[in-house]
């Protein structure tokens, strides 16, 4: 069963990226005697289907990891990122049933990818619920919550494809730099990925022994060569030996491992970037423009704002009523300012401010796209650097 | 008052934007720019007034520029209440005046004199979260009153400049069947009012009333919140319960009397072999991985008794299992696992021996909470308990003390009598401490120990929280009442001849502007021009 689960979610994977090259294709321009909006309608469909069959074989890794494990397969790193992926995916369906706009597979799509390639970097193994975890609650609050996320970034992918749409790349401004920015966060993910695969083929392995912050002795090893090592660590073996130690401030399990993981990743974006520039000879998002000309601004940021209008009341259930829910029956306490709780509570209360800035002060358009981008930055940051820098009750994520 | 009068006739409220009666714009009029439709230019108090103190406090609470920057500084202020943990979650021994410093520098030192360490109990996090209750007060009765007003009494019929400054709009020569176009609408679940062959259809007016209800709810959610600070609404104590031990709830004692609970036993489960389906993960970790925390206990119940310390008579309520994640709830009360101890020393058993020839003259059994003072051994054999140090440590002057009376590290001081020593010969024995004069001929040595479990139980009551669920419920149903329906309008006015379009919705156009295609379709009404695309294009 455990087998069957990851071929289906590997054959979900290679669906989805035929689907981002099908949706790509659907936008080029160089077609001859055909029908331009014909084509496109045509080859959206097909990425449209492609994708729901991509999400149906996702569905099928879930429901088979469920039955192999006993409980609901969103416990772990991997799990719980692989499903956020998995809801994207679905958020996109929803929106794209609405829209049929194809840019929006363009650009959600891989994304989505990255975020499924990202979490299969983490241990895999099919793991045991300690007792905090054994909860219906489990499952109804971080699949909710999980859903409520994914809507929303389909906003930030709303929000990004109206930005590259509209900001004027004629010259060098700020705008074009918080782009070109973004595009070299998305492809740090992509680098992540690259050096962790490599590591991994490579089988490489380096190991640190020092003393944490509970004053315990603990091993850490590395699968990528050490740039930055714990505080007061030594090295166990002789290899490539780190430059740096981390700073201490950072609390998280196997904080400096992470640290170290995250600066190969901004490392191997920075190569990326420069290789895709060096193709490109331009501002990524410049390159990309051309192909979005023929997209509404207005109806872009119509998508942006309607995913925000359907997520923000899916993430309130999911990641603050029922999370409170349940830390009343499993911490005694409905509310206890746990930073993950906290973060949670951040992300709503941004979004709020996002609807008033919408709703009364008329933040149409390239603000309000700029809003969804920071909305997208809290939501991941709340995924992944929460418990890189801050350690708290949640054990994992 | 003030009114201002319309060439209508009618006589609308100071600050009215558009004509109540008849839909006239009074403001700018000869303007051809879309009209403002927010509260449906009714006048907003917060917007017309501005002389007194209180008009101002009041235009203060009521903007939505401060509301969002209320939350905005709530939002920042949470942020950097998460740099470093929050005072609750240090190590309780520490004192957090030099805790930050040392552990975090300058950075945490800065954090915690601004009082980032205790955030969520200091007064300006509190006064900003009131700042925000008041605000949405405020707001509600600025804006419900006359949202509530303009939506009551719509007309039908709209005047001119009403209509060519909808957002949607278009002029079509008459010759349509009404009959049809009415069908299709009511069809789409449109309301039809009509007025001499004129025509309002209206759908999902209540979503307008959803932030209203979810500032409610908010409101609500936030009150639950404060009066947990009022007595009796809130208990949250910590039980450590023996197995075997009964004891009085903490908290519980009211005037029909108190809760008693006996602990029959702790269990603590592990994963292991027989778990298949994680060895892989089991195996990486190394570490055991708890599967199960559990207390199975007895509830009790004893009415007041009327003799002060007379023995309280327990009646058995029930027997329960509590777990993580199944607390055990009763009345008001729940009780939650939390914690435990595994193996306390509870009794520890000695023998009374011949230091020659390792001969044994009994053993005593040594009750750690509640030791005898003698034990006699018979045959002129017995022992006395001099002093008992359950926790044994020494002080500053290396003087035997006791650090508390848990019974983690016991030491005794014996007596012992014997036939041969009648005077009695001391020792001081404890865990891999004994000191004995070099002349004595009997000692005590260690023979056997029992442990018995300890689990720690939470013991809650709090009665704010049917405030807060109610409070959740009416944000939720807000929330989705105004961001999942939208109300849409349209007016369809015959005009020297010819048939007059306008639509408005409150959001989602792209939606409207489909249900009106459709609706053009179905009906030969022609479909209206989106007048803002115009204007951009
Ligand atoms: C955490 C706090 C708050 C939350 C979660 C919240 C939530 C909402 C939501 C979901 C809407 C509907 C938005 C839409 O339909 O696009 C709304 C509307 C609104 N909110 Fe809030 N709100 C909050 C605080 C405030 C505050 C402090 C103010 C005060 C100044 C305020 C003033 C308004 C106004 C004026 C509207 C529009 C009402 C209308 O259209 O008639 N809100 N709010």
């Amino acid at each position: 069963m455990a087998e069957l689960s990851s071929t289906l979610l590997y054959i979900a994977f290679i669906i989805y990226l035929i689907a981002t090259l099908v949706f790509a294709m659907s936008l080029s321009d160089k077609k001859g005697k055909e029908n331009k909006a014909a084509y496109t309608r045509r080859w959206g469909r097909v990425g449209y289907v492609l994708s729901i069959l991509g999400f149906i074989s996702q569905l099928g890794y879930f429901v088979t990891r469920w039955m192999a494990s006993g409980h609901a397969p969103v416990s772990n790193l991997f799990e719980f990122t692989t499903f956020f992926g998995m809801m994207m995916v679905f958020a996109f369906i929803l929106l794209y049933g609405i829209y049929k706009t194809n840019a929006l597979g363009v650009f959600a799509m891989p994304i989505a990818l990255l975020v499924i390639a990202y979490a299969s970097m983490f241990p895999k193994d099919i793991a045991p619920l300690i007792p905090a975890l054994q909860s219906d609650w489990l499952k109804i609050h971080v699949t909710t919550a999980a859903l409520g996320e994914g809507i929303l970034s389909i906003s930030f992918v709303a929000g990004l494809i109206f930005l590259i749409r509209v900001v004027d790349q004629t010259s060098s401004t700020k705008k074009t730099k918080m782009l070109e920015i973004i595009m070299y966060l998305l492809l740090c993910v992509f680098g992540f990925i690259v050096v962790s695969a490599i590591s991994a083929a490579a089988g490489y392995e380096t190991s640190f022994n020092f003393t944490d912050k509970k004053e315990q002795k603990v091993e850490l090893t590395y699968n990528v060569p050490a740039l930055v090592g714990p505080p007061n660590g030594t090295q166990a073996d002789d290899h490539f030996g780190p430059l740096v130690a981390s700073p201490s401030w950072m609390n998280g399990e196997q904080a400096p491992r992470k640290f170290n993981t995250f600066i190969w990743s901004l490392l191997t974006g920075g190569v990326l970037y420069g290789i895709v520039r060096l193709i490109l000879r331009k501002r990524i998002a410049a390159a990309i423009q051309p192909k979005l000309m023929n997209l509404k601004p207005e109806l872009v940021d119509e998508i942006s704002y309607r995913s925000v209008a359907i997520g923000f009341p899916v993430f309130t259930l999911g990641a603050l009523i029922f999370a409170m829910i349940w830390a009343q029956e499993a911490w005694t306490r409905f509310w206890g300012w746990d930073p993950k709780e906290v973060w949670a509570l951040i992300t709503f209360l941004f979004y709020a401010a996002y609807l008033h800035f919408r709703l009364s002060r008329g933040w149409h358009g390239e603000k309000s796209a700029w809003l969804c981008v920071i909305g997208f930055v809290i939501i991941m940051f709340n995924l992944i650097a929460v418990n890189l820098v801050i350690s708290g009750l949640h054990s994992y994520a | 008052m003030k009114t201002i009068k319309c060439e209508c006739g009618h006589s609308n409220p100071f600050g009215t934007e558009i004509c109540e009666s008849c839909g006239k714009p009074l403001t700018n009029e000869n303007s051809r720019e879309l009209i403002n439709m927010r509260y449906e230019g009714s006048a907003v108090r917060s917007q017309t007034y501005n002389k007194t103190i209180v008009d101002k406090i009041w235009n203060f609470f009521s903007s939505v520029k401060v509301g969002i920057w209320i939350i905005i500084v709530i939002l920042i202020a949470a942020a950097i209440g998460t740099i470093f943990p929050q005072e609750m979650y240090i190590p309780p021994n520490v004192d957090p005046t030099t805790y930050y410093k040392e552990e975090y520098g300058t950075p945490g030192q800065i954090f915690y004199l601004l009082g980032f360490h205790n955030l969520y109990g200091s007064w300006w996090f509190l006064l900003l979260l009131a700042a925000l209750g008041i605000s949405l007060i405020i707001v509600s009765i600025d804006r419900g009153f006359p949202l509530y007003r303009a939506l009551k009494y719509q007309r039908v019929t709209r005047h001119e400049s009403f209509m060519k400054r909808q957002r949607l709009f278009a002029v079509s020569d008459t010759g349509i069947s009404m009959d049809r176009v009415k069908r299709v609408l009511a069809k789409k679940h449109y309301r039809i009012k009509e007025d001499n062959g004129n025509i309002l259809a209206e759908k999902n007016r209540f979503s307008r009333w959803g932030p209203y209800v979810n500032h409610a709810g908010l409101i609500i959610f936030l009150i639950g919140a404060m009066l947990r600070f009022f007595p009796g609404m809130y208990t949250d104590q910590t039980l450590w319960i023996r197995e075997g031990e009964t004891v009085a709830v903490p908290g519980t004692k009211t005037e029909d009397g108190q809760y008693y609970l006996k602990n029959h036993k702790f269990i603590m489960e592990l994963y292991g072999k027989k778990d298949k389906e994680y060895s892989a993960a089991l195996d990486k970790t190394g570490n055991p991985v708890p599967k199960n925390y559990q207390s199975n206990v007895t509830l009790y119940h004893a009415g007041p008794s009327d003799v002060v310390g007379a023995k309280p008579e327990l009646k058995k309520e029930r027997d329960a299992r509590i777990k993580v994640n199944e607390p055990l709830s009763f009345n008001d009360f729940s009780l939650y696992q939390v914690d435990f101890k595994l193996n306390e020393f509870h009794r520890m058993n000695l023998k009374l021996e011949n230091k020659k020839t390792g001969k044994s003259y009994g053993e005593i059994k040594v009750n750690l909470f509640n030791p005898k003072s003698t034990y006699d051994l018979g045959n002129g054999y017995k022992v006395e308990m001099v002093e008992y140090f359950p926790n044994f440590k020494l002080d500053e002057n290396d003087q035997p003390t006791t650090e508390n009376s848990v019974p983690d590290n016991p030491a005794f001081v014996f007596k012992m009598f014997t036939p041969e020593t009648t005077k009695g010969e001391t020792a001081f024995i404890g865990i891999r401490k004994n000191v004995e004069a070099a002349d004595n001929k009997y000692k005590m040595s260690f023979s056997g120990i029992e442990t018995k479990n300890v689990s720690a139980l939470t013991v809650k009551k709090d009665n704010t929280l049917p405030i807060i669920i109610i409070g959740g419920i009416i944000f939720m149903l807000g929330v989705v009442q105004g961001l999942y329906w939208n109300h849409r309008r349209i007016w369809i006015q015959q005009r020297n001849g010819q048939l007059w379009i306008a639509a408005h919705t409150n959001k989602n156009w792209f939606g409207l502007k489909r249900e009106m295609q459709n609706i053009s379709e179905e009906s030969g009404l022609v479909m209206p021009i989106d007048q803002s695309d115009e204007k951009s294009a």
